[in-house]
Order: C-alpha cells, then structure tokens, then sequence
C-alpha cells in the first residue's frame, strides 16, 4: 500500500488545484489519513477510485465525529505600571479554538485487495457551515450511511439523493451523537444496591468519607 | 397501509415500471411483520404485485449503542458488542478487540488465536445454518427446517455456554487475548460436534438444494450484480455470492487464517439460490478450518501480558479493525484521545450496509419475493439499527 | 350456600364442593366443576402468544419454541402474526422509543382477555441500554406487565417459568366481585393511550394512570 504522502502527491497531480492536508496518526495501526477541502471532495473521490495504483473502489466505513469548540487557557507575562513602577505580572488569557464535524471514510480496494485509504472532510463549524458534498454519486455503500451521520451528528451532504433521517424519528430535532447533547429528562431516579452501600460506606468512615 | 395510515393509490407515469395510469398502492411492511426478521420496516409501493418502489425505514432498534460506548471505558463496551449481531457474539467481539488490539498494539498468544479461530467459525456455522432455516421459513416451510437448523444450533450454544456462561451474549474475547481457557474436555466435544456436523449438512442439503419450491422461489429472484454489489460495499456471502472474490480472512489476513487451508465459494448468478448456496458451501469450509484448527490448537497463555483490566488508556490516535463476520464486513473505529474512553467509537454494521441495494434487487419482482429476497440479505436487527 | 352476601364471600360460593368431596365424587366417576374453573382452565392452556419479537430476547423466544424447548407442552406453541387473534404479547427485547407507540397500538388491538410477559432487562426497565436517549425506560411505563423474567436474554427456561407463572395466574382469576379481571368489569379499559413522536422525546414519557416511579426514601 502506497503511504499517504505518495497518494497526496499523485491526487494532487491528477486533480487540478487540489490540495490535501496528511492528518498523522498516533496509534500503532495505518500511517495516517488524508484531509481533503470540501470542493474538492468528489474530485478528490473520483481521482482515488479511477487511479490505476490505486482503484479505490469500495468505501468501507463512514463516520461522523464531532470536535465540539475548545477554550484552551493559556499564561501570558504582561507588563503593567503600577504606582509608577513597571512591574511583570502573569495573565490568564482564554483562547476559543472553533470546533467542526468530521467525516471519515475508509477506503478499500476490492480490485486489488489493499487499503485503507483514509479520507477526512471538515465543515466550517458546528452550527451553520454544516454542508459538506457527498460522496454517494462515487461510492453508493456511503448512501445509508451518509444519511445515518446526517441523523445523528448534522452534517448536511449537498448531493445526496435522498438525505432524510436514518435512525430517529422524522420530527426529531437533535444530533444525538454530538458531544454537548443533553438525554431527555426521563430517567427517573430508581434506588439501587449502590446507595446503600454508598450509605454504610459513610457510617463506617464517617460523615464526608464518601459523598 | 400508507405511512399516513390512510389507503390512497397514487398514480405515477409509466417510467417505474407501472403501466400508464396504473394504480399503484404504497404497503408498509413492518416495522411488525413475521418476515422482516425484527423490527423493520419496508414501505413498497406496488403497481398490481410488481415492486415499483422500496424504501428501507430503519431504527425500531436503535439502542445508542454508539452513544454507550463512547461513555464507558474500553472494556465496558465489549458486552455491548454481544447484542450487536446477537447470533454472532464471538464474531462481534473479535471485531472489537482486534480493532484495540490496533490501537494499542496488543498482541494474543497463539492459543488465544486459535481459540478465537475455533469460536468465530463455530459462531459462522450456527448462523448460516439458522438463516438457511429462516430463509426457508419465509418461503412457507412453517417451522421444519428451522427446527433442524436450531437443532444443531442448541449443540453449538452448549459448547459456548460451557465455555463462556452464556449462550448468546457470550463476551468472552479481550483485548490481546481470551477471558478464560478452555474447560476440560471442551476440545472433545468440539471435535465430536464438527466430525457430526457434515451429517446435518447433508441431510439439510437433500432437503433443500433441489428442492422444487425452493428453487421455483429463488432462482432468478434478486438479482444483484457484481459491479453494484461492489460500489454498494456490499460484503460477506451477498457479495460472493455475486462472483466477487472478496473474503477478509483471505486478504486482509487477520488473525492465523493463513495458516489454514480453505476455499472461498464463489457465486455464478448472484440470485437468491446462490446466496442460499453459498452459505452451505462456507459450513463445509467452516468444518475444513475448524478440523484443522481443532487439530493443531497449541497449549499455552491466553492472554497477552501486557494487557491490564484497569488503568487501560491507550495513546492518542485512532484505528480501525475489521472481521470477516457471518454477515460480512463488521468493523470497529475507534478514535482514542488518551483517556479511558473511546473518544469515537463507530460499528461499520455489515446488515444496514448490504441493504443498500435492497431496492435495487427487489425492483420489478412480486411482493411474496421481497420477503424472500430480503431473507437472503441476512440481517440481524441489532446490527442494523445498533 | 346461597348466593354472595358480599364481594369478598363471591369465591368461595362459586366452589360447588371442597376438594376431599371432589376427590370422592371423580371416584365414582362424577367430575364436578365450576364455570370458573372451565373458563380458567380453557384460556389457560391455549394462550396464543403473538409473533412479536424486538431483540435478542427474540431469539431466545424461537428457541424456546423449537425442539429442544418445545413450548407446544404448554398449548402456546401457536404464534400469531397478527394481535387480532393472540392473547399473549411477549415484549421480547429491548422497546425503542421509535417504536414503543407501535408496540403500544399492537397491544390496543390485541381482543381481550390478555396479558404481556416482559421478557429481559431491556423490557422491564431498559437494561444495559438503559442510559440510551432512543430506549424506553421499561414498556410498564405504557402496558400494564402481568410477568417480568430478568436476565438478558432470559434462558428458554425462564421464559417456560413465565408461561407457568402466566398460567397460575390465569387459573386463579375470578369471575366476579373484587379482583375480576379487566375484561370483565364493564368499566375496566381495553386501550392504552398510545404516545406520540415528540421533538426531543416521547409524549407523554409516560402513563401516569398506571406506572410511576419508584418512591425513593435516601437513608441519611
């Protein structure tokens, strides 16, 4: 199997103005994923089904995942007068990283019996740049499951010929599998052993032992 | 009954297969029907019996298995696999721990290989068999063949019961390696079972192969060529029983599979006959692998020993494992963001994926040959719905 | 013995003879009986279970049927495809809340008298599924549950204990007075509102008439 720089530079050359980003990967198995901007993504799909190393043809898995905004705090020494003495002083800034939605695909070839090609599309953010294109009209496998991260994480796929919701219920109004979802609020409390035993825990090792 | 719960035939032009001005008549079969094998729904539109529109409506099971998972710590996700393809627990959960095993890098010992071997094609057996059985059974064989199918089923749960404590949610498989060795005289009476096994298989194979009604029904029903079969990602007997030569423990080669001499059945037509078809022909090669499995199962470890039950946290990065399950392709994705529980953890389900194309099969047939189409697809509502 | 003075004398002034007399009595090849008794012993042992399955529970269901477990002992062997002609709905697996007001109309359809046997953690409270935002913490939130088998899946014998279970139960309703059973109150109800698909979640989450939860009394 080619590794991800090769088939970054051949896709690149095979598609006109393309450019993909190589997402490394930490764990043990492939060598790392291909990110791919959205216009370009059925070009970039194509280019991977029909090129003759590669032949793509089958598109394994389709994923959603969602990387909800991040506010990462961060220490800056800044310099202050004060009672006319300048003065160094440490200030916590907060710094807003904007999330977005991420669709994986797995390809596969079939043909030539390798892969997995990684290739990763990101929307703008996770509120109203949610539309990516889909890769259906390349790969049908993606159909249910295109429809299935719709359902569950929102992403809106321009292109698909039939995007409703796969698993809930028509009227449904969340993305249930995104991060910041709150359950419906009807898991009433039931008593179980684990009170009890939270209860004898606290008499035994006094009050606050175990709260 | 329409999805409005009213009777009103629509008319639509003659393109889709309805004569012109034809009535056509929208039946929603399922999401309770006695043939769709679960809680699924169909809702077939039909111009007098021919099939003019199919549209799958999934999620009667949709039980968050994802959502789960994702709150758990690695290994609390494994009995959820179970009630996955809750036929297949072994398959499920070799699917998840190998795709750990990715993750990580834990390595079974050889005997924990060859349990899992034994266990995967004993799992493969039992549900080829029982949807030979069903398949019949939605052919209007009430009740007999199944009977025979769990028959032999019984026998094999028995075997998992004594070595795991179940007999359908067996979770049994972890991550680098098995639960619990096997007890005393297991290996026995698995060879026992697998040198009785060929005997159903004949008897069943009488019955059924050139049975008249069952080739009246089948032959010819549900076609689905290769190159759709493929673009669709359709995998497991569907797929070989389309001509394509697509068997994962052929090449991606998990697992010791290469070290056991068998042969992949191949379809000719991609009917239903031939799905039914491969489907016997895979037992026998189950029975090959398993004689040899059975034969040269080396005494040892189980379990690798650096894996650990608690403190389990593996480094930032993702990875994906995939099995050769009865059903096809069943992969686990998993993106790992160092703490104890998957950030992503994502089921590639063969069953919702191969019905893709069920519409594309049952397009132009009769309505009595979608239940038999549909029962040759092999699905298991666990999977499909999650 | 004349007729009932009061609802609770209604049982015992149905019973024609005690058991000894009775005893005596098929002796001599007299078998005596009560129309109670008939009309139990008739509908307990032809219980029609319809072909109704959800999950794995399903499964263990069919096995439970087959050979090995052979339910036709207890005269239920015959599953009905439609609810019209079953007496038994068994809520084999886990209800979805996409599915919960389906499962609800099938039981409003079933003709009484019937009941439903819970079958798995998943029916009887959401089991390992239970902190799912689509699963029905439990169908006795919508159905009132005649028997609960625990165990996911339940053994093919557990569900044989449920039918029997079922069955005594069945054997020991009366036909009069306190206690009837539903269909033989003329205000008792053979419908259950069926919930709606809401925006968030099922409406009404549940039916207060016949299910709330649990009183939690926290030891301090």
């Amino acid at each position: 199997m080619l590794s991800p720089e090769t088939i970054k530079a051949q896709v690149e050359s095979l598609v006109p103005g393309a450019e993909l980003v190589v997402v490394p990967n930490g764990s043990t198995d492939n060598p790392g994923a291909l990110l791919v901007r959205g216009e370009q993504a059925v070009a970039v799909a194509r280019a991977l089904r029909e090129h003759p190393a590669l032949r793509l043809d089958y598109a394994s898995n389709v994923t959603g995942v969602d990387w909800p905004d991040q506010v990462l705090r961060e220490k800056h020494r800044i310099k202050l007068i004060v009672e006319g003495e300048e003065r160094e002083f440490e200030e916590e800034r907060e710094r807003r990283v904007p999330g977005y939605l991420e669709v994986v695909y797995h390809l596969y070839s079939m043909a030539l019996g390798h892969g997995p090609v990684v290739l990763r599309l990101r929307t703008g953010n996770r509120n109203d740049q949610v539309s990516l294109p889909s890769l259906t009209p390349v790969w049908r496998s993606c159909e249910l499951q295109e429809r299935e991260v719709f359902d569950l994480f929102g992403v809106r796929f321009e292109g698909h010929p039939d995007l409703r919701r796969l698993l809930m219920w028509e009227d449904y109004q969340d993305h249930p599998m995104r991060k910041d979802y709150s359950d419906p609020d009807d898991y009433e409390y039931e008593p179980t052993a684990h009170d009890r035993v939270l209860a004898r825990s606290r008499a035994r090792q006094g009050e606050g032992a175990a709260s | 009954m329409s999805r409005t719960g009213e009777f009103e035939p629509l008319t639509v032009p003659g393109e889709s297969g309805a004569g012109e001005g034809q009535d056509v008549l929208e039946v929603a079969m399922g999401p309770h029907h006695p043939s769709t094998h679960g809680v699924f729904r169909m809702d077939v539109a039909v111009a007098g019996e021919r099939i003019v529109r199919l549209k799958p409506v999934f999620g009667y099971l949709h039980r968050n298995h994802e959502k789960i998972a994702e709150t758990g710590s690695y290994l609390a996700a494994m009995p959820y696999t179970d009630r996955l393809d809750y036929f297949c627990s072994l398959t499920n959960n070799w699917a998840y721990a190998l795709a750990v095993e990715r993750l990580t890098g834990l390595r079974p010992p050889e005997r924990a290989e060859y349990i899992r071997v034994i266990t995967a094609e004993l799992t493969r057996l039992q549900n080829h068999a029982c949807l030979v059985g069903f398949l019949a059974q939605d052919m209007g064989a009430s009740g007999t063949p199944l009977m025979y199918a769990f028959r032999e089923r019984e026998k094999i749960l028995d075997l998992f019961e004594s070595l795991t404590g179940s007999r359908m949610m067996c979770n049994y498989m972890r991550f680098g390696g098995c639960r619990c060795d096997l007890p005393d005289g297991w290996l026995d009476q698995a060879r026992q079972l697998v040198a009785d096994f060929p005997r159903f298989l004949d008897e069943f194979e009488r019955f059924l192969a050139d049975n008249e009604i069952l080739m009246a029904r089948t032959q010819g029903i549900g076609v689905l060529p290769p190159e759709l079969a493929i673009n669709a990602g359709v995998t497991g007997p569907m797929l070989r029983a389309s001509g394509v030569n697509y068997d994962l423990r052929k090449v991606d080669d998990y697992g010791i599979y290469h070290r056991f001499k068998f042969r992949v059945p191949l379809g000719d037509h991609g009917d239903v006959y031939d799905r039914y078809m491969i489907r016997v022909l895979e037992m026998r090669e189950s029975v090959e692998i398993l004689h040899q499995a059975l034969r040269d199962i080396p005494a040892g470890p189980i379990l690798d020993p650096k894996s650990k039950p608690r403190g389990f946290r593996p480094k930032p990065g993702e990875a994906y494992g995939r099995i050769e399950a009865p059903k096809g392709e069943l992969g686990f994705y998993l993106i790992s963001d160092g703490g104890s529980n998957p950030y992503r953890y994502r089921v590639r389900p063969p069953s919702l994926i191969n019905l893709t194309v069920l519409e594309d099969m049952c397009l132009g047939q009769t309505l009595a040959d979608v239940v038999v189409i549909l029962g040759s697809v092999d699905i298991v509502l666990g999977e499909v719905d999650r | 013995m004349g007729l009932a003075q009061g609802p609770a004398d209604v049982g015992a002034a149905l019973s024609p003879a005690d058991d000894g007399l009775r005893g005596e009595l098929r002796r001599q090849g007299i078998l005596t009986t009560s129309l109670e008794e008939l009309y139990n012993w008739g509908r307990r042992n032809s219980i029609w279970p319809m072909q109704f399955g959800l999950a794995c529970c399903a499964i263990e269901m069919i096995a439970t049927t087959m050979a090995r477990y052979d339910l036709a002992r207890f005269g239920a062997e015959i599953f009905r495809p439609s609810p019209r002609q079953a007496d038994l709905m068994i809520v084999s697996g886990t209800v979805t809340k996409k599915m919960a007001p389906q499962v609800v109309r099938l039981y409003n359809q079933m003709a009484e008298p019937k009941y439903v046997i819970a079958m798995g953690a998943c029916a009887i409270s959401g089991g390992p599924f239970k902190q799912g935002y689509n699963v029905l913490k439990g169908i006795d939130r919508y159905l009132p549950v005649d028997v609960h088998i625990p165990g996911c899946p339940p053994r093919p014998e557990a569900l044989i204990h449920a039918f029997m279970t079922l069955q005594r139960r069945i054997s020991e309703q009366t036909l009069r007075g306190q206690g009837r059973p539903r269909h033989l109150d003329p205000e008792g109800t053979a419908e259950f509102p069926v919930p709606v698909h809401g925006g968030h979640d099922l409406v009404p989450p549940k039916n207060a008439s016949i299910w709330q939860p649990p009183a939690v009394r926290r030891e301090a």
